[in-house]
């Protein structure tokens, strides 16, 4: 009977999601208020029965419902009980409902949080973003049902991927869908102002939050996925330029473009159409993102199950949608980029420079991911393109980006001598260049990239705090939420381009054969191995290492790697132990028995700073939420808002 | 109005790459790829083996007891999955595996190889993917099987599994045997 109901909902949401995008577009196009008004509690109906559903499935989750085909695959009696709500989103099905949950959040949100709009505006974006919620939830209808039964029932079910029994995946679905559905609000925005013909400053204004928003959650998802991966795949690598990856960083990368760009657009009026379509593509990759990770067209680590009839279906909806935008965008978009004129040397160079950075290592992922598909189709045989392309032309585009990053906040709008912000940065490049240099020598086994670390970090550090101060010393204008957020942001990349540089250059690693009272030693921690013992969980098995970890005399740290077998069966899962600090991760991770006699294989690390990349991620989110509490978004017209 | 176009000529393109893409992968499986080898011997060769390129392996050299062709890289993602299932399945014992270096360089397979553990009784070297021609080999990872009298019985493409081991290459080999 519940899973009856939850399809019901279903239904009703899929039903009401159709009539949210015709009422107000009509309305809007007729002048007609009364259907105007209907987008708001259209909005919160559509939510309320999505939430219904998915209440009603994480319900059969808990109750052990294995009636229910998806609870069967995914879930057991033994699974904990905080996995049996964590496994509603752990499969295909479930994480697309999550994934339309948080659209008709993010539409509920923008029904509430849009008093000062005209109807008419509201009306185009809610019915837009109803329009996304009718693809995805007929999407779910026709070809992956959370409810559908199974025959006849089974009286187990069979686990939840171990690999997903983690608490960092409890959190990284709901974060990283909260990122990229939160595009939907710039894009309905855009296409809100395209259906209008009207693009004044305005629309910008209004969208600019909620880009803010959603690009802050992303970064968190995927920082979150990283840290994860991580400690979890015991490979010790935060990265892997794997196409999952790379899919869902392509929709960070031109959404970080569009923060910028949309600055600039409601400031100086430039970049109109440029804005537009960045809003187009931030959403069309997160609809690329859906699309490559869930019709396995592009086989990958995160090998989730694929079925070519879903895959045919999402590829429709997104030629719908982004062929769609983009013939409105050809139609549409202003013919002569408006604006006020600025000058070779500007802000808004810069800032144009910024975005054709982004955008183009964007671009450069995006050939990179497809290629071996390309490659394929063409007969040119099955290739691989792998983390040596992305990694180098990677730092090649973010050279300059970091070159750049100090310039652009004390640079002014319109025109600007080039020789003052040289002349207020030139001291601290210096500076920069030195550490460089002292860098070099102190580390044991520093590399070029050691030294770029530092540079980066020193370098976009100072420029930055320049900004803050010549804030300070001019007018006493005081911060705009505005400029704290981007000063946090940019602090940020600093830090997070820190920790990725001295990583990659200073971590050294060990396999060893290691018997029990054996002890290694790496850059000056001795690593005693004392043996290993059979351990019990709540659902699996475990042998667990013991390692202590001395520098000199003094112990730093126990620490307990596993290899766990769940009792559903599968392959062993390897649980790494780390011992975290500021400036380095001290990480070990059990392989494979030896022998009978109790030897091991044990693979230790040390990894120097490699927590700035998640506390430089961190420091982006941070900003980007900031920003979207700045007080110019809450006003209704330019003329109030700051200069 | 012909840039505004751009973005959308752009975008057909891609779309129509993603639909042979889906193409491609509906209707076949894509790890049951047929090859023609099967039932055939396997394809002369001889190529060093990693690390001692003075020893050179010829097809006959593998004759006599079946063994498991496994192609690899370490280029390749998908090699690092499957390589604990083939490390348990060499480590087994129930069959002999035989690790084929696709397109690599020594330095980073054997760094691969430290890293991750070498099941392999031996392996063939082919930095420049010649002879994997004859084999018909695409990419990595793929896995042959070949039976003790040098005839291929089973090929697959893309990571083996567990379920792959069971269902087919163990069946497979007592099938023939």
């Amino acid at each position: 009977m519940i899973p009856e109901l939850g399809q019901i909902s279903l239904i009703l949401s899929l039903l009401i999601a159709f009539l949210l995008s015709c009422l107000p577009l009509w309305g809007a196009h007729r002048n007609n208020t009364v259907l105007m008004q209907t987008a708001r509690p259209l909005a919160h109906a559509q939510l309320l029965f999505i939430v219904l559903a998915f209440v009603l499935l994480t319900y059969s989750f808990t109750v052990h419902d294995f009636s229910v085909a998806y609870v069967q695959r995914n879930s057991n009696t033994l699974l904990p009980f905080i996995y049996q709500i964590s496994a509603v989103w752990g499969a295909h099905e479930g994480s697309l409902l999550l994934w339309i949950m948080i659209l008709c959040i993010w539409t509920s949100a923008v029904a509430i949080f849009s008093r000062q709009l005209p109807d008419k505006v509201i009306a185009r974006v809610l019915a837009v973003m109803g329009m996304i919620g009718v693809g995805f939830i007929s999407f779910m209808l026709f070809t992956s049902d959370p409810f559908t039964r199974a025959f006849p029932v089974q009286s187990e079910g069979i686990d939840l991927n171990p690999l997903l029994q983690d608490p960092g995946l409890i959190f990284h679905p709901p974060l990283l869908y909260t990122g990229y559905v939160g595009f939907a609000v710039a894009f309905a925005f855009a296409i809100a102002a395209l259906i209008d013909g009207k693009l004044d400053a305005q629309w910008i204004r209004w969208s600019r939050p909620w880009t803010n928003i959603a690009w802050a959650f992303l970064t968190l998802g995927i920082a979150l996925g990283s840290f994860w991966a991580y400690y979890e795949l015991g490979w010790g690598g935060w990265w892997f330029w794997d196409p999952v990856e790379n899919s869902i960083f392509m929709p960070w990368l031109v959404g970080a473009a569009l923060i910028h760009s949309q600055a600039v657009t409601e400031k100086r009026g430039s970049f109109k159409s440029w804005t537009l379509l960045l809003a187009i593509a931030a959403f069309s990759l997160s609809l690329l993102a859906t699309f490559l990770v869930r019709s396995g067209v592009i086989t990958s680590v995160h090998a989730f199950a694929s079925d070519p009839a879903r895959g045919i279906f999402i590829l429709t909806f997104l030629v719908l949608v982004v062929g769609g935008s983009l013939v409105l965008f050809a139609f549409r978009a202003p013919g002569k980029e408006g604006g006020q004129a600025f000058k070779a040397y500007s802000r808004e160079t810069l800032l144009l420079l910024n975005n054709l950075l982004l955008a183009a290592a964007a671009l450069m992922i995006l050939i990179g991911t497809l290629y071996p598909l390309f490659a394929d189709a063409l007969e040119l045989g099955k290739i691989s393109v792998g983390s040596p392309y992305f990694g180098f032309m990677f730092s090649l585009l973010m050279l300059p980006l970091v070159m750049l990053l100090p310039f652009g906040p004390i640079t002014r709008w319109q025109s600007e001598q080039a020789s003052k912000p040289i002349k207020l940065l030139l001291p601290w490049a210096i500076l920069a260049l030195g550490f460089g240099a002292i860098s070099f020598f102190f580390w044991p086994g520093s590399t070029i990239k050691t030294i770029g670390g530092v540079i980066a970090a020193v370098w976009i550090l100072c420029g930055t705090l320049v900004f803050v101060r010549s804030r300070f010393k001019s007018s006493g204008n005081g911060f705009t939420a505005e400029m704290i957020g981007m000063v946090s942001a940019h602090i940020g990349v600093g830090i997070f381009f820190f920790g990725v540089l001295m990583t990659e250059s200073l971590s050294i690693e060990k396999d060893v054969a290691a018997k029990p009272g054996s002890s290694f030693s790496l850059r000056g921690y001795d690593f005693q191995f004392k043996g290993v013992e059979q351990i019990e969980g709540p659902n699996y098995m475990a042998d667990q290492g013991t390692v202590v970890i001395r520098k000199g005399e003094s112990i730093i740290a126990t620490l307990y790697p596993e290899k766990r077998m769940y009792a559903s069966g599968g392959n062993s899962m390897t649980e790494a132990a780390i011992d975290s600090g500021i400036t380095r991760d001290l990480y070990v991770a059990l392989g494979e028995p030896l022998d009978n006699e109790g030897s091991w294989a044990l693979r230790l690390y040390v990894k120097p700073f490699i927590r700035f990349i998640w506390l430089g991620a961190l420091l982006m989110a941070i900003g980007g939420f900031i920003i979207s509490f700045d007080k110019r978004f809450k006003k209704r017209h330019a003329n109030e808002a700051n200069p | 109005m012909m840039s505004r176009l751009l973005p959308l000529l752009a975008f057909i393109a891609l779309a129509a790459l993603l639909f042979v893409g889906v193409r491609m992968n509906s209707g076949k499986d894509n790890s049951a790829i047929p090859s023609p080898l099967i039932g055939k011997p396997a394809p002369e060769f001889s190529l060093p083996v990693l690390n001692q390129e003075n020893r050179i392996i010829k097809t006959s050299d593998l004759k006599g007891r079946p063994y498991l062709l496994n192609v690899w890289g370490s280029w390749c993602p998908a090699c690092q999955i499957e390589h604990p299932v083939i490390s348990e399945l060499a480590r087994s014992g129930k069959l002999k595996v035989v690790g084929y270096n696709y397109k690599d360089e020594t330095d980073a397979a054997n760094k691969w190889l430290q890293q991750f553990g070498n099941p392999y009784d031996l392996i063939l070297f082919d930095d420049s993917g010649r002879v994997a021609l004859d084999w018909g080999i695409y990419g990595a990872p793929e896995t042959f099987l070949i039976d003790a009298k040098g005839i291929v019985r089973w090929k697959h493409v893309g990571p083996i599994t567990p379920e792959i081991i069971e269902q087919e290459i163990l069946p497979a080999l007592e099938s023939k045997q």
